[in-house]
């Protein structure tokens, strides 16, 4: 399991840091999205990768650490995907306004000759 | 008023944000309104802060504050915590705020809407993060007054800003994606976000993932890095700078401060003495990275031609001698650099709402101007606008005068000329880089040749400021064609005459102001006590349940 998510974090890290350098704002915007998604995972594994454990205590599990799953990397993670989301929208809206302004989606609102 | 002292740590983050979501409900117009509620909101700031300040000085009841919003212990719960340093840049934000928001009501906050509550969100974010004792609330924090910088930013609107705001944004974004990394790492390794829990485990990690810890740590540091506006990751910066409304501008002058606090705080509280292995590890780091930030910026106000970017060079220069001050990892040079922080960053904030005052007088440069105030209808008067041309609108005698005069005061703080406050703090800095034992030692230590470089690359950079702010400064006062005499309102020259008249008394009163700035730096190196404070701090009991059963 370790691998698998090893790579999706490598390869979507990967791929949003090639898009973020394109010269194209619909391409950084998309790049900065899949990097927010490569660490939103990289959070979740930082609370250990484990199945079929419970965040909250209850149920029949003894009260013991290892037969629970660490709670806080969850509560994180859901801060910055809502904060993530906020910021994506907002780039959006400049990113409108300055194609509308300039008339080129080019991210330094010029084309290059 | 007890109730008031129990809670003061939590004012300066409630209050903006109550005030900011009541002006949202006001709707888009009703600027004066919104302007007396943003203007009475940042005075209460800037009292709370002095409060704050006061509290942490006098060490009554405690040196180091400490607050616990949801009545959690820490490090279950997230705490507040002032100390000496918290306090001083809670005060340089509020005087900031107060000045540019006075300087924004002549002119400025009609150029857009929604000017007033963000910039109350922009204080809010600002004191959070100064006040936070746990990192992801940092983040948190640190979100909110981006979220509020961006807006901010585009304030006026036009090509030129939307192009800079593009930039700024996309950086932005990325550091923080590389904060919250930094952040995972280390909550991973220690197992703790709580600044102080994170200082007393951090020496208990194993060997083996000391190096994941570093790693971490490094990372969070690049993102505050970007922030502060460090050589190689500040190109976004001049351009942004110099495209915001003036106002806007004097308050991003503290916006790299935060970035540099941080630094200051964390690589100090994390990695001090009993870090283990790690002790002093960002050290060197800083200090290079320091003296290449100055060179860049010392280089770049040579080569700036216009007024807006030469102020973002200057920036560069400020953030670039603090980063070098902190990796020397010296009390005595640590305190100076917090000197050198109040009175450059004060210096900063003047010298950007001077700007466009001088830019108004230009015949050339000026149409970019011209060309905003037309499209929002600046100069279009209403009937508001002429009421309020009425109350703000008493021009200043002798503009020129005042200009030049002003000019002359902010290139002898921002250069470290003598006789301003920018001299005293660069010679504290200098006095303490070459005498690491005082100035009358046991034991003389040969100076090293990292305090040489550190002296010539401070020499050098002064020499470049005062070069490329006189050659602007003849041109715009001396040059003798097509100069209209601008006409200065006292609402606009009052913010840049009170932070530079602040400046002189800071000069004035600089052995008060050097021993608390020295106090301040004492405990950053020696961490126990905010530690301590911090994780000894109690939940309050009882009483609220009784009262409100």
């Amino acid at each position: 399991m370790e691998i698998v998510i090893a790579i999706a974090i490598g390869v979507l890290g990967g791929s949003g840091v090639w898009l973020l350098l394109r010269p194209r704002t619909f391409q950084v915007i998309m790049g900065l999205s899949l990097i927010s998604y490569a660490v939103n995972l990289f959070i979740f594994a930082t609370g250990r990768l484990s199945i079929n454990q419970l965040p909250i205590i209850g149920g029949d599990r003894p009260l013991d650490l290892t037969h629970y799953a660490d709670p806080l990397p969850q509560a994180l993670v859901l801060t910055a995907i809502v904060i993530g989301f906020a910021m994506t929208a907002l780039f959006l809206v400049v990113l409108l306004a300055s194609r509308g302004l300039t008339g080129t989606d080019h991210v330094d609102g010029r084309e290059v000759d | 008023m007890d109730f008031l002292l129990n809670h003061l740590l939590i004012i300066p983050i409630v209050l903006p944000m109550a005030v900011g979501g009541l002006m949202l409900l006001l709707g888009e117009r009703r600027t004066q309104l919104k302007a007396v509620l943003n203007l009475l909101s940042t005075l209460a700031l800037l009292a709370t802060a002095i409060a704050l300040l006061i509290q942490a000085n006098s060490g009554v009841p405690v040196s180091v504050a400490v607050y616990l919003p949801a009545n959690w212990q820490a490090p279950f719960g997230i705490a507040l915590a002032a100390d000496r340093l918290s306090a001083l840049m809670l005060l340089i934000t509020a005087i900031l705020a107060l000045a540019s928001l006075i300087f924004s009501i002549a002119r400025w906050q009609k150029a857009g809407v929604h000017f007033h509550p963000l910039f109350q969100f922009q204080l809010m974010g600002l004191n959070g993060a100064f006040l936070t004792a746990d990192l992801f609330n940092l983040f948190v924090f640190f979100e909110v007054l981006l979220a509020a910088s961006y807006g901010l930013l585009l304030h006026g609107s036009g090509p030129e800003r939307v192009k800079a705001g593009l930039h700024y944004i996309a950086i932005n974004l990325f550091g923080s994606t590389l904060f919250l990394v930094g952040v995972s790492l280390i909550y991973g390794i220690t197992g703790s976000l709580n600044m102080a829990d994170v200082a007393v485990r951090i020496g208990q990690v194993a060997a083996g993932d000391r190096m994941l810890l570093e790693a971490g740590a490094a990372i969070l540091g690049v993102a505050f890095l970007i922030k502060g506006g460090s050589w190689p990751m500040n190109f976004w910066l001049p351009p942004s700078y110099a495209a915001a409304s003036p106002p806007v501008a004097a308050m991003f002058s503290i916006m790299t401060k935060v970035g540099i606090y941080i630094i200051l705080r964390l690589s100090l509280l994390l990695f001090g003495d009993q870090a283990g292995a790690s002790e002093g590890f960002p050290r060197d780091w800083l200090l290079y990275t320091g003296m290449l930030t100055l060179t860049f910026g010392g280089i770049g106000m040579l080569g700036s031609q216009n007024l807006g970017r030469l102020a973002g060079y200057s920036v560069i220069v400020s953030s670039g001698t603090l980063l070098a001050a902190i990796g020397f990892g010296r009390p005595g040079v640590t305190g100076s650099a917090l000197f050198y922080m109040l009175s450059s960053t004060l210096a900063l904030g003047a010298f950007f709402l001077l700007l466009e005052l001088v830019e108004r007088s230009r015949t050339f440069g000026s149409d970019l101007l011209a060309i905003t105030r037309e499209a929002f209808g600046l100069d279009i008067p209403t009937e508001e606008d002429e009421d309020a041309e009425a109350d703000a609108g008493v021009a200043i005698p002798a503009a020129m005068a005042f200009l030049g005069l002003s000019f002359i005061a902010c290139t002898l703080l921002l250069t470290g000329m003598p006789p301003l406050s920018g001299f005293i703090a660069k010679f504290a800095l200098l006095t303490d880089i070459l005498n690491p034992s005082g100035l009358t030692p046991e034991v003389i230590d040969p100076i090293t040749p990292t305090a040489w470089l550190m002296l010539g690359l401070l020499i050098a950079s002064g020499l470049t400021g005062v070069i490329s702010l006189m050659r602007a400064g003849v041109r715009t006062f001396w040059a003798p064609a097509g100069r209209a005499i601008p006409r200065l309102r006292v609402i606009e020259t009052l913010p840049i005459a009170a932070l530079i008249l602040l400046c002189v008394l800071i000069t004035v009163k600089a052995d008060p102001i050097m021993r608390y700035m020295d106090a301040a730096a004492a405990a950053l190196h020696d961490p126990r006590d905010y530690i301590n404070s911090v994780l000894s701090a109690r939940q309050l009991t009882g009483k609220l349940s009784e009262a409100h059963p």
